[in-house]
């Protein structure tokens, strides 16, 4: 949708990405070490911009949809054409805006998976907002909804693993933080990075159990499958709900 | 054309529309009008499949519409609230719902209130930088634009101004004559006088009365729709 990559938060959004990941690399001289500064931003601010974004976009078109609803279009052609604009123009800005030059200053593998990692998590996120946006009439309510998913993801359940890894402390949860992953997006992402950095040995016993794990090509597809699964899940159930709803 | 039967949708506690049945059919002008919250909008939206009834049936040609899309196409609908995609222009909203419907009847696009409304010099502008009455007169020209057999206006003149609003009741004098279904949501019942055949008038999600404008001037003995409309609403009381 052309629409929304003209929005000039979109265009903002990437000339953000742009500006921060243009300036991490010139300070540092050291392109890994430049790719660790942007980790935050991939991770953090990405999920953030895009859940955000996309609630208010949907609330905001709610009228348009009922005119394309009251045409002789089906709603699954809708919903599917939104997440496609949505997933598709945010990826876009994403690329252009940080892609773009971590591409050109670190060419190497845990750059490559950082742009895969952050065009993933821009779509998944959209889901997730879709899921959100379709769930609640009321727009404050959708918005919240959305915001507190993504604080959910990015802070809460990491403290609530710490907090159960301290609880557990006395038995041998390696395994466990394995599967606990998979159910954050935020952090499969993160994990997967950081593997690639070959910094995994400052994350201590659990960092090799993970490199054991992810570190594999097998573990990797099952990591990129469970990503997958984080953007039909949601995508799926809004769909349904969407299909079902009242407007 | 299109028959309603027995149906009913809650809200909640509140009850939108109550076991109603309806008939219209081709040539017919139909006012539909109640007070605020009566049903109206919730009526026309069932009709379009936009919101689902809880039970009862719509029927569109003899065809039941539910989990049906296709028989959009013979409608054109014009929302009290007409809202676009903000970045687009008007005439990017003109080619994307000639897109949607292209397969569809093959019938030309009917762009007579387009040029009717002047909207073509004002082709490159952004939908966000319209007013309200010129988007409005968008939405107008979009369920036009496609020669529909049933035409679906909630609130079409309100914001236009008298000279717009004279040209759509024109338009929609011309596709009556032709043969199309009108069904029109007002609240100024002045100037639906010389336009609708029956009147529909609903009141908590109930359809008080289906009748033909002449019967009901013959009834209550006005000549004018607002002060036959206000003799039965005394009535009532």
């Amino acid at each position: 949708m052309a629409d929304i990559l003209r929005n000039k938060i979109v265009l903002a959004y990437t000339g953000l990405l742009l500006v921060i990941s243009l300036s991490v690399f010139s300070i540092e001289d050291n392109s890994s070490k430049g790719l660790l500064s942007l980790l935050n931003l991939t991770l953090i601010i990405v999920p953030l911009v895009c859940i955000v974004f996309s609630t208010i976009y949907i609330y905001n078109s709610a009228e348009f949809i009922e005119l394309l609803v009251s045409q002789p279009l089906r709603r699954k052609k809708i919903w599917c054409s939104l997440f496609a604009g949505l997933a598709g123009s945010l990826s876009i800005a994403f690329f252009v805006g940080a892609g773009i030059p971590i591409l050109m200053y670190a060419p190497a593998a845990p750059g490559m998976v950082m742009v895969g990692m952050g065009l993933l998590l821009s779509v998944i996120f959209v889901a997730i907002a879709m899921l959100a946006a379709v769930s609640t009439r009321d727009k404050a309510k959708g918005i919240g909804v959305a915001i507190f998913l993504w604080l959910y993801f990015a802070v809460i359940f990491d403290g609530l693993v710490i907090l159960m890894l301290f609880q557990f402390q006395d038995y041998p949860l390696e395994k466990a933080m394995v599967v606990v992953s998979g159910f954050n997006p935020i952090d499969l992402g993160r994990i997967l990075i950081l593997l690639k950095m070959d910094i995994s040995a400052m994350m201590g016993y659990t960092g090799a159990v993970f490199k054991d794990y992810f570190g594999t090509n097998i573990g990797f597809a099952v990591a990129l499958l469970l990503l997958f699964c984080w953007i039909l899940v949601p995508a799926w159930w809004s769909l349904r709900k969407f299909v079902r709803k009242d407007l | 054309m299109i028959e309603a039967n027995g149906v009913t949708k809650q809200f909640g506690k509140l009850k939108a529309l109550n076991n109603v049945s309806l008939t219209c059919n081709k040539g017919e002008c139909i006012a539909l009008i109640g007070p605020n919250g009566s049903g109206k909008t919730t009526l026309i939206k069932s009709i379009l499949g936009m919101v689902v009834p809880d039970s009862g049936c719509i029927t569109f040609n003899g065809k039941n519409i539910l989990h049906e899309w296709l028989y959009r196409e013979f409608i054109g609908y014009m929302p009290q609230i007409g809202r676009y995609p903000e970045n687009m222009t008007i005439g990017q909203v003109l080619d994307m719902m000639k897109d949607i419907r292209k397969r569809g009847t093959g019938r030309q696009p009917d762009e007579e209130l387009v040029h009717a409304f002047e909207l073509g010099a004002l082709l490159d502008k952004r939908m966000r930088t319209l007013s309200g009455g010129t988007t409005q007169k968008v939405s107008a020209a979009l369920a036009f634009l496609f020669s529909p057999d049933v035409l679906i206006l909630d609130e079409p003149t309100a914001g236009l101004d008298p000279l717009a609003a004279q040209l759509l009741k024109e338009k929609i004098v011309v596709e009556k004559q032709k043969g199309k279904l009108v069904l029109i949501t007002s609240h100024v019942l002045s100037e639906m006088d010389d336009l609708v055949t029956q009147v529909i008038y609903m009141q908590e999600g109930n359809i008080v009365f289906h009748k033909d404008i002449e019967t009901l001037r013959k009834d209550t003995g006005e000549i004018k729709l607002s002060k036959a409309i206000a003799n039965v609403m005394m009535a009532k009381q």
